[in-house]
């Protein structure tokens, strides 16, 4: 769950809040301390809201409380998630400058999308490696994330060429990197919803389909 | 871990939620298109080795879209016409989606084909071909009512393509039995309604029902006739598609639609002098907001343009005489080059017999 969460948190900390780098990486820790330790995400309850405002309103409340006690360095500062890279995280802020037009709830919505893609490429990469299909993820990688900047697609027969391919070949491995792809999202959405319907909205939340 | 743009969120999302054409003898290459009720994909038969245009419905979708995509396809399927691109395939996905499969145009969207065609009498053309396409499925009882340059394509060998029927609605006279239903609540999008909201016609069948969309408006605005922007479905007859035309005509005519105004007064742009009178009251025939001002069919505006390619007088502008001696002139200009050229020759031999 943290590793879903903790980026779109310390974005919403340093650009919601407008904390500096180091205040806004005790915070966030900090607050999945105190939520492991005072263990408040088991009182959720995916039949009143989504969990993404749930965590939204408690980092809310955390951070006020933080403020009032200016004591965020006895209940964060000195503690480390080793996993937590936020020197990945500050490049995203400075690249995405469209993100101080959204609303507070637009803007956790789409760092959290941002995030839990990650996470699913990160697992559909693992899997394809895992079954020796490299080749699958690298088709898939390149025709969905080269040529971002004017808007313009690979064309399958430029990929069938850069990767010594048929162009027929192309097609029937990015069918199935998809497939393979959606999948791995919802495998991640599942571990990260407690419900089916509440997994059943996310999966529509987040790519508008309806879960097979 | 890599850093995900906006955009690459965007293109993952379209990615995941492409439909999953496994069980079939279709596979996508890749979107080219969205209309209200379903996307548009570029993607091969495998069987027959040839490119397929694709329609899927979108998700999340209810049972009442199923049923009005399905409607769509045999609305197409009914209208066979040069002018109509003809279907192939229809299918339903293990997701419960339905999808279609048609001809792939390898061709442009009138708007794009009127901004490399500069020639008036090659657009003119270009139009008239619309016109007998749409007077083809009004005399089989559809009218398409979402007619706009985004909506029709000009193949690479001239072939002029009505597309999108998703929203047309089937006239109750000579229809072959098709029926309707009562009023179903409908929501406007992006200022555009969609083909999954409106849903209009159905083939008669023991459950089937047509679903009417009064009170709300469908189609496009700017090319949208009053009543059908007002919702009055009661109302929108083959003289809707005639207004509809009208405005096609008009961005043909000036390079953008017609510009939306509370009174009657349709406004041409000062600095365009280029379009003739002849022209502009044709179009203006098409644009009347009452119906009953309008020409009657799409043959009949058809049948004008045909008459001012020809440089014949058009019903919708009463010439003067000095304009129909010119008109006249300038239609044979030819032969009466040729006359005045004979006389002369003549004049010059009397001349030089009586010196």
């Amino acid at each position: 769950m943290i590793s879903a969460y903790w980026m779109p948190v310390y974005k919403y900390v340093r650009i919601r809040w407008g904390k500096p780098i180091d205040d806004a990486k005790d915070l966030t820790q900090g607050f999945f301390l105190e939520a492991m330790e005072k263990d408040f995400f088991r009182k959720f309850d995916p039949g009143k809201a989504r969990f993404r405002t749930f965590l939204r309103t408690c980092l809310d409340g955390y951070i006020s409380n933080e403020e009032k006690s200016a004591s965020r360095l006895k209940r964060g500062g000195d503690v480390q998630f080793s996993s937590l890279d936020f020197g990945d995280a500050e490049n995203g802020i400075g690249a995405a400058p469209e993100t101080q037009a959204r609303s507070t709830e637009e803007f956790f919505e789409q760092e959290w999308r941002r995030s839990v893609f990650n996470l699913s490429l990160d697992l559909f990469q693992s899997r394809l490696v895992e079954q020796g299909k490299q080749v699958h993820f690298k088709l898939f990688e390149v025709y969905v994330l080269d040529g971002l900047e004017d808007g313009r697609r690979v064309k399958y027969e430029d990929l069938a060429r850069e990767f010594g391919l048929t162009a027929g070949t192309v097609t029937n491995y990015l069918a199935a990197a998809r497939r393979d792809f959606r999948r791995a999202v919802f495998d991640k959405l599942r571990e990260l919803t407690v419900t089916e319907d509440e997994f059943r909205r996310e999966a529509r939340a987040l790519l508008g389909v309806d879960p097979e | 871990m890599r850093f995900l743009s906006d955009a690459a969120i965007e293109r993952l999302v379209e990615e995941a939620e492409s439909p999953d054409m496994s069980g079939t003898r279709y596979r996508i290459i890749q979107a080219i298109g969205e209309g209200g009720m379903g996307k548009v994909y570029l993607a091969v038969d495998t069987r027959l080795n040839r490119q397929v245009a694709l329609k899927v419905l979108n998700l999340p979708f209810t049972d009442e879209h199923a049923r009005r995509m399905a409607t769509e396809a045999q609305v197409i399927a009914r209208l066979e016409h040069p002018g109509i691109v003809p279907i192939h395939d229809f299918g339903k996905l293990e997701d419960g989606r339905v999808f279609f499969t048609m001809k792939f145009v390898d061709g442009r969207r009138l708007d794009q084909y009127a901004r490399m065609e500069t020639s008036l009498p090659a657009l003119l053309r270009c139009f008239h071909k619309i016109c007998e396409t749409v007077s083809f499925a009004h005399s089989n009882g559809v009218i398409h009512r979402d007619l706009k340059p985004e909506n029709i394509m000009v193949g690479a060998f001239g072939e002029v393509l009505v597309m999108d029927w998703g929203i047309s609605k089937i006239l109750a006279e000579g229809t072959g039995g098709f029926e309707r239903r009562e009023p179903a609540d409908r929501a406007r999008r992006n200022g555009v309604l969609s083909g999954d909201e409106q849903g209009e016609v159905s083939q008669p069948g023991p459950t089937e029902e047509l679903v009417t969309g009064e009170g709300v408006a469908l189609g496009t605005a700017f090319y949208m006739p009053p009543e059908q922007e007002q919702g009055r479905l009661d109302q929108q007859n083959r003289s809707s598609d005639v207004y509809a035309l009208g405005a096609v005509m008009y961005f043909l005519l000036v390079g953008g639609p017609p510009e939306r105004r509370p009174d009657t007064t349709l406004k041409w742009p000062s600095s365009d002098s280029s379009v003739s009178t002849r022209l502009k009251a044709i179009c203006t025939m098409c644009l009347f907001l009452d119906q009953s001002s309008r020409y009657e069919s799409a043959e009949e505006v058809g049948r004008e343009i045909l008459r001012y390619l020809d440089g014949e007088p058009v019903k919708a502008y009463k010439e003067n005489l000095a304009e129909r001696a010119g008109r006249w002139l300038k239609h044979n200009r030819v032969p009466v080059l040729l006359v005045l050229a004979y006389l002369l020759m003549r004049a010059i031999v009397f001349l030089f017999i009586r010196r």
